[in-house]
């Protein structure tokens, strides 16, 4: 008899070549699979062992040789080794060494062969897939670091710990205590399982649905909610639970939940594996895996007392941003990283305000615009921001506050290294803090009455996101502008001539124009005719699908299922907007690495030819997008 | 980390398994246990490398086997080398007593799973199948053993007894080697409660195995089948005697 082993399946489920079998088939094979463990350092394989299974890696990390000794390849969770004897029928060839502490799910022979005759997906998989993934591993292994490549799940420790909304505090935190663990996952009020029986129950299946979480909490809250405040014990915990929180995929990247962590200001965050409740995961496991990145420079701004304070930490984001392009990550991970030490900045600087100044009168939300709101910001930039006060704001009462608050973060963002807004677009200036309804009617009465001019120095409150506050309002606003502006041809034609302005450096014959003189002569500029006119054609492209996202990436892809763009554009924008501005960021941080001061102009003559080749594809994509926009939005 | 000394107080005191299992072959009643003690059981110095083992797990309506009943049996064979899934057996089973809202909140197996499950009687000749010649492995033994015990008690109208490894206890050793602070705290825990599987999840986290489910039998049954494997590869050796391990 066979009986299915949920565990095994759900995680093959999970990678190619399984995750493409349909339901039945993994059953079956979850049902066969023979399991060993190999302590780090142990052989599982020697050249000459018959190979009688098809061996795929549930987690840790093995090494595969030549006869030689030479290494041949590295796999990790959801690898699969053993194919090419299996499909020989000659002895292994390689041997193959745990690296790690290792669990192996071995698929019998049988098994493979069968599912090698009849399913054609499985059978391509394994006959290609063995030489790309070796190029993939290789590359990955040579450049990427663990932070950048790791995922979530591999963070868990624990399934999550639970406990029903009703539970009383104190057993709670009993229940903390015993688990040893500093976060709860709270659970609707036990739902009527009594009676539904069903499938879920009879097939075993204990994962936890995401929809009966309700809320979570943290140790910090027992001390914070709980103990600072007197609170009865034998309250439901649900009185003191966040309710709703943000949760994180299983497959997400690890600094993925460190930038969700960041961007709310949480410690704890649910992981979910497909829907069902997997773990937790906090901030401080995230940040013991490394110390220099970025979010260790975020998490010391927070103790910062002083703008001064503040400004010693800079040394460390310069130092961050080195590291991050060193290790290769891609301009999305660096810009949204650096994005969030300049939110993070602003939030403690607004933190400081509030202690100087008193608690705000009324709430408020502290925008960023530009590059910081579309987490695509890189070193030294300059600030753009605003500030949306609630509707309720009176100038005469409430003004000086705000005045005194946005003076106080305006210039200690200078001081921390963001330039003032040479088009003054800063909370500092009057006009750009004001209540909700009138940023509406600022923003309804640019897309109603677009003027070229007017939108041309603009167009960077087009890109607009909550950085501290209410961040409510700034969604508000975000739903509110994509509503207008994508019923609004003649904004939006306006905004596709100005798209067009800056051209991408190329000759007739498809040779580098050059600066003909100042300071940066026989350069390009790689922001003013690469990266920046890009964004503007996909912010008008985004504008026109009513997309809500900021960030050029996430833009692309909501154009694409708008169906504004086709999938091959997208692809043609997306990897030109990604080369040049990794181009950009690695020439900035070569220029803070020596102790320069970084700028955007670099010299092509001095890029490798095959650098220099794709440079002049990637404005080749620009310029055409530029012609496309014109035609595609005439007004 | 060297592996564990032998302590000649373990092995004097170490059970004579295939010698009480020829004693109750004589003792026994009925069939079914004539049968399963018949099948012996390997030597305490069989290496560990050739002892076939199941790994075993129940799921109760409690901790207490006078008062609570099992509701699902998952088993896993295996050895040293290989997990047998494919020989795995997994049982659903209606309890002779009450389930409580506690622990349909736990196992998620439901009254009405149970009204159509069989009673453990009807199965006790599969399970003593699966389990005779081969050595038991569980995760805290003051619940696998004397809840069998019990139910088969009822049943065949004489308990069982059988030879089992204790992973929890394993760990425990190395807990007392390592330092003393942890040690009473994991007595502390042992003491009147439930080992939750909880415990489990954590000794398997130190060994780096994957995260898996609590609270299903056959999972758990898996988890400490590969448990086990972890800590013969860390802490002792294929060629340690079973008489070490076992009780």
């Amino acid at each position: 008899m066979e009986v299915e082993q949920i565990e095994i399946r759900n995680h093959l489920q999970q990678h190619l070549p399984f995750s493409e079998l349909p339901d039945e088939r993994l059953e079956e094979i979850s049902g066969q699979v023979e399991i060993a463990y190999f302590r780090a350092g142990s052989k599982v394989f020697s050249v000459g062992d018959r190979v009688t299974d098809l061996s795929y890696v549930r987690s840790g990390a093995v090494e595969v040789y030549r006869r030689s000794g030479e290494i041949y390849n590295r796999l990790g969770e959801g690898d699969v080794f053993g194919q090419l004897a299996l499909m020989t029928g000659k002895p292994a060839r390689f041997s193959v060494r745990a690296i790690e502490d290792t669990l192996i799910y071995f698929i019998p022979e049988a098994v493979f062969r069968s599912l090698f005759d009849e399913e054609e997906s499985f059978a391509e998989f394994v006959e290609v897939e063995d030489r790309t993934r070796l190029r993939q591993a290789a590359s990955e292994q040579a450049t990427a670091s663990e932070f950048m490549t790791m995922k979530v799940s591999k963070l868990v420790r624990l399934p999550p710990i639970t406990v029903t909304e009703e539970t009383e505090i104190r057993q709670a935190a009993a229940r903390m205590a015993e688990s040893q663990v500093s976060s709860l996952i709270i659970l609707a009020s036990d739902p009527a399982r009594d009676s539904s029986g069903g499938p879920e129950a009879e097939s075993g299946s204990v994962r936890i649905d995401e929809a009966e979480m309700t809320g979570i909490v943290t140790s910090e809250d027992m001390v914070g909610r709980v103990l600072a405040k007197g609170l009865a014990h034998d309250l439901p915990v649900r009185d003191v639970m966040t309710r709703d929180p943000i949760s994180i995929d299983a497959g997400a990247f690890l600094f993925e939940a460190l930038l969700i962590m960041l961007r709310n200001n949480v410690h704890y965050v649910p992981v979910l594996d497909r829907g069902k409740l997997y773990g937790v995961i906090d901030l401080a496991d995230v940040l013991s895996l490394e110390t220099q990145n970025s979010l260790f420079v975020v998490r010391s701004i927070f103790l910062q007392n002083s703008v001064e304070e503040l400004k010693a930490l800079l040394p460390n984001v310069g130092a961050s941003f080195v590291r991050m392009v060193n290790e290769d990550a891609n301009s999305h991970m660096i810009g949204s990283a650096i994005a969030a030490v300049g939110r993070s900045f602003k939030q403690r600087l607004l933190e400081l305000g509030h202690e100087r100044f008193g608690p705000p009168p009324v709430p408020y939300c502290f925008l960023a615009l530009g590059s910081m709101a579309r987490d695509e910001q890189i070193m030294y930039s300059d600030q753009d921001n605003a500030m949306v006060l609630h509707d309720e704001f009176d100038p005469k009462l409430h003004g000086p506050y705000f005045k005194d608050l946005a003076n106080f973060v305006c210039d200690g963002l200078a001081e921390v290294g963001y330039r003032y807004c040479k088009g003054d677009f800063m909370a500092s200036n009057k006009r750009w803090r004001k209540p909700l309804q009138a940023w509406k009617d600022e923003f309804e009465h640019w897309i109603q009455h677009p003027k070229a001019e007017a939108l041309l120095h603009g167009s960077v409150f087009f890109d607009l996101d909550g950085a501290a506050g209410e961040t409510r309002m700034a969604d508000e606003l975000k739903a509110f502008v994509a509503e207008r502006a994508s019923q609004s041809p003649r904004f939006l034609a306006c905004l596709a001539r100005n798209a067009q302005n800056r051209t991408p450096p190329l000759g007739f014959f498809k040779d580098f124009v050059l600066e003909k003189s100042g300071r940066y002569q026989q350069t390009v500029n790689l922001k003013r005719r690469g990266t920046a006119p890009l964004v503007d054609v996909i912010r008008v492209h985004a504008l026109a699908s009513a997309s809500q996202s900021q960030n050029s990436f996430r833009r692309i892809e909501d154009t694409v299922a708008a169906g504004f763009l086709t999938s091959g554009m997208a692809a043609d924008l997306r990897d030109a907007l990604e080369f040049i501005s990794i181009i950009r960021i690695r020439h900035q941080a070569a220029a803070i690495e020596a102790g320069r001061s970084p700028d955007n102009n670099i010299d092509p003559e001095y890029l490798p030819s095959l650098e220099r080749r794709s440079l002049k594809d990637a404005f080749t994509v620009l310029s055409n997008a530029q012609k496309f926009i014109k035609f595609r939005y005439r007004g | 980390m060297p592996a564990l000394k032998r302590s000649r107080l373990q092995s004097v005191h170490a059970p004579d398994w295939p010698g009480i299992f020829k004693r109750l072959e004589a003792e026994a009643t009925g069939p079914l246990l004539r049968d399963f003690y018949a099948r012996g059981t390997v030597s305490g110095d069989t290496p560990i490398a050739d002892v076939p083992f199941v790994a075993l797990d129940l799921e109760t309506t409690g901790m207490n086997a006078e008062r609570h009943g099992i509701v699902s049996i998952g088993l896993v064979p295996f050895t040293l080398a290989r997990i047998r899934c494919a020989e795995s057996r997994y049982w659903v089973l209606r309890p002779r007593r009450p389930l409580s809202d506690a622990s349909i909140a736990i196992h998620r197996i439901t009254h009405e799973d149970l009204r159509r499950a069989p009673d453990l009687g009807e199965i006790l000749p599969d399970l003593l199948d699966a389990m005779a010649g081969r050595i038991a492995v569980v995760h805290y033994r003051g619940l696998e053993r004397p809840f069998l015990r019990r139910a088969v008690r009822e049943r065949l109208g004489q308990g069982i007894e059988f030879p089992v490894v204790d992973t929890m206890e394993l760990e425990a050793r190395v807990h007392r080697r390592w330092k003393n602070g942890s040690l009473a705290r994991f007595f502390a825990g042992l003491v009147g409660r439930h080992p939750e599987s909880i415990r489990l999840a954590q000794s398997r986290q130190r060994y780096h195995l994957p995260l898996y489910g609590a609270h299903h039998a056959l999972t758990d049954a898996l988890a400490s089948a590969e448990l086990m494997q972890a800590q013969i590869a860390w802490r002792f050796s294929p060629e340690t005697p079973l008489r070490e391990i076992w009780h």
